[in-house]
């Protein structure tokens, strides 16, 4: 592994580290049905996982559907190291994420991993991970990749209602865990962007990272921009590789278009054109 | 021990598998999967004189057994590549080919003259058959007197291997391939992708920025095949078949049709490590069938 940096404009310095990808069959553990769209499956690796990052992806492949054709990138949910077992939590929004949800305990899944770059660590203490929907997949393993790291994450997560709040329980293990719905059936009513955390003239936040719906990823980073706070998004454009080789997944950026999945999928929020 | 060479009208191959422009990058993102030395060569990126921001997102289409793109040849232009990406690649251990595009005859012209003066490039691959830009690309190839128009202007100043790519967006395939052939084409690639175009029914739009786009994957097949065998019977010179190939079987079926060599293309996407398994997978195939030489398979479909 080594690193480059990148200098952009004047002042972004943007750090992205070259690590090896594999392409491996993992073996499904575990297939564990959150709701009626949600599932987080556990795969375990062959042998020795290889390091990975949060922010960082993997592209599955998904075989068996007349109309599916492209492995689906799915964010890291979650490592363990130890177990050598990998959590992806996947949302059945169409018909290649529904085969991924029907996998079953002993399947294989093919894996080209890990992919993108990486959340980076903060400067300054005071860290908020906003997730909407599905987005909250990479904040769980930047929650603990944080913890570990000797900060005290809290996060905000937004869903539709009560029931799309998922996962809850293992956010709050690692910190304070703050809700919003839109039909107010829990937490606080409306979107993320409503929740008191964020509505303060003078935020006790240094850093924001965000994962969700593109509209609220817009709202926060631009909260963040008016009171100077950091902000790292993680996008999640449409790919076919996702490894630089088709340049489909293109976000635009101050320096044109940028691959998501090689310069991204995570940007500083002043980067993009937003 | 089955001899996987092909003599590609004066391009000596290791074996007769290639990777498709656009679909492959410079061959280094796909070195953590496989040396691709084992290749018979490389394409790399579409290229032209200037640096070009390709066209908007979304520029990809998941369709059945395919996709469609729209990328639009976001490349950094030529004398980048010259200065800094040629640098990196030209000591890979198999042929790496640049495809050129232009808006102009005097774009192409230009660009293949700066590939030319570079030594580890034995060859380019003239794309006129781009259906994702707005002048030129496709428009060339899509007509006999234009497809002659630049590939006469570029034969004239590249001196070394030049292969045309054509489009399959025609209507008598042979006729274009006859005629870039007469005006001093080297080999001939086929199939670019078909113009096609995807529209989301829930929001009632477009799903590519650009409306249409082209077509790949084994979709295409059935029509790709077609093509190299109508192609194969109207020319002389080596036939580069593409369109869909996923597996050995598929790349066995280009050669029968006729074609000397083949390109994988969106296959790279799903198993990036498809053609070195291609590589073996032609090998196995001449010795269950009793064939000493790869070669031996080109057009050898028994009507």
């Amino acid at each position: 592994m080594f690193t480059y940096v990148t200098l952009i404009g004047n002042a972004l310095l943007i750090v992205i580290r070259y690590m090896k990808k594999y392409i491996d069959d993992f073996k499904v553990i575990k297939n564990e049905r959150l709701n009626y769209e949600y599932v987080i499956l556990t795969l375990k690796h062959p042998d020795k996982l290889p390091e990975m990052l949060p922010g960082q992806f993997v592209e599955v492949r998904v075989d068996n559907g007349p109309n599916t054709f492209l492995r689906r990138p799915i964010s890291i949910h979650d490592i363990d190291e130890q177990a050598n077992t990998m959590k992806l939590l996947v949302q059945e929004i169409g018909e290649g994420t529904r085969l991924m949800g029907s996998l079953k305990e002993g399947d294989n899944c093919n894996l080209v991993y890990p992919l993108g770059n990486t959340f980076s660590l903060p400067e300054k203490p005071r860290v908020l991970l906003v997730g909407g929907g599905c987005g909250i997949a990479p904040l769980l393993f930047m929650g603990r990749h944080l913890k570990a790291n000797g900060f005290e994450p809290q996060f905000l997560l937004g869903a539709r209602s009560a029931e799309g709040l998922i996962a809850l329980d293992a956010f709050k293990a690692l910190g304070t865990v703050f809700t919003t719905t839109e039909d107010g059936s829990e937490g606080t009513k409306g979107y993320v962007i409503h929740h008191p955390v964020m509505r303060t003239q003078t935020p006790e936040i240094d850093m924001i990272y965000t994962c969700g719906p593109e509209a609220m990823m817009k709202v926060v980073a631009k909260y963040a921009k008016n009171h100077d706070i950091k902000c790292e998004v993680s996008l999640e454009n449409h790919m076919a590789c996702g490894f630089g080789a088709c340049l489909c997944c293109v976000a635009d950026t101050l320096d044109g278009h940028k691959c998501t999945c090689t310069d991204g999928p995570v940007f500083d929020s002043t980067y993009l054109k937003w | 021990m089955v001899d996987l060479t092909i003599d590609l009208n004066g391009l000596e191959l290791k074996n007769p598998v290639m990777t498709a422009s656009g679909t492959f990058g410079y061959g280094e993102e796909f070195m953590d999967f496989f040396d691709i030395s084992c290749l018979g060569g490389v394409l790399v990126k579409g290229t032209t004189l200037e640096h070009r921001e390709g066209n908007a997102y979304p520029r990809m289409a998941e369709t059945p057994q395919g996709m469609l793109n729209a990328v639009g040849l976001q490349n950094k232009g030529v004398h980048y590549f010259a200065e800094n990406i040629y640098p990196r690649i030209k000591d890979y251990d198999t042929h790496m080919l640049v495809n050129v595009s232009g808006s102009t005859i005097e774009d192409y012209i230009k660009t293949a003259e700066v590939v030319n003066d570079l030594d580890k490039i034995p060859g380019i691959e003239l794309n006129i058959s781009c259906p994702n830009v707005k002048e030129g690309g496709m428009a060339f190839g899509t007509s006999c007197p234009s497809a002659v128009a630049v590939v006469d202007a570029v034969r004239k100043v590249y001196k070394k291997h030049l292969m045309v790519k054509l489009s399959p967006n025609v209507t008598n395939i042979a006729e274009i391939g006859a005629a870039v052939e007469g005006a001093g084409a080297d080999s001939i690639s086929l199939i670019n992708t078909l113009l096609g175009m995807a529209i989301d029914a829930k929001t009632r739009k477009p799903i590519l920025s650009t409306i249409t786009g082209g077509l790949s994957g084994p979709a295409v097949k059935p029509v790709a095949l077609r093509m190299v065998w109508q192609v194969a019977q109207a020319v002389k010179v080596p036939i580069v078949g593409m369109g869909g190939i996923m597996n050995t079987t598929d790349a066995v079926e280009f050669m029968l049709a006729g074609a000397s060599a083949i390109q994988v293309g969106t296959a790279n996407f799903i198993d990036p490590c498809v053609t070195e398994k291609i590589v073996d997978g032609l090998s196995d195939y001449c010795q269950q069938h009793g064939f000493d030489k790869v070669s031996d398979l080109i057009g050898a479909m028994e009507v």
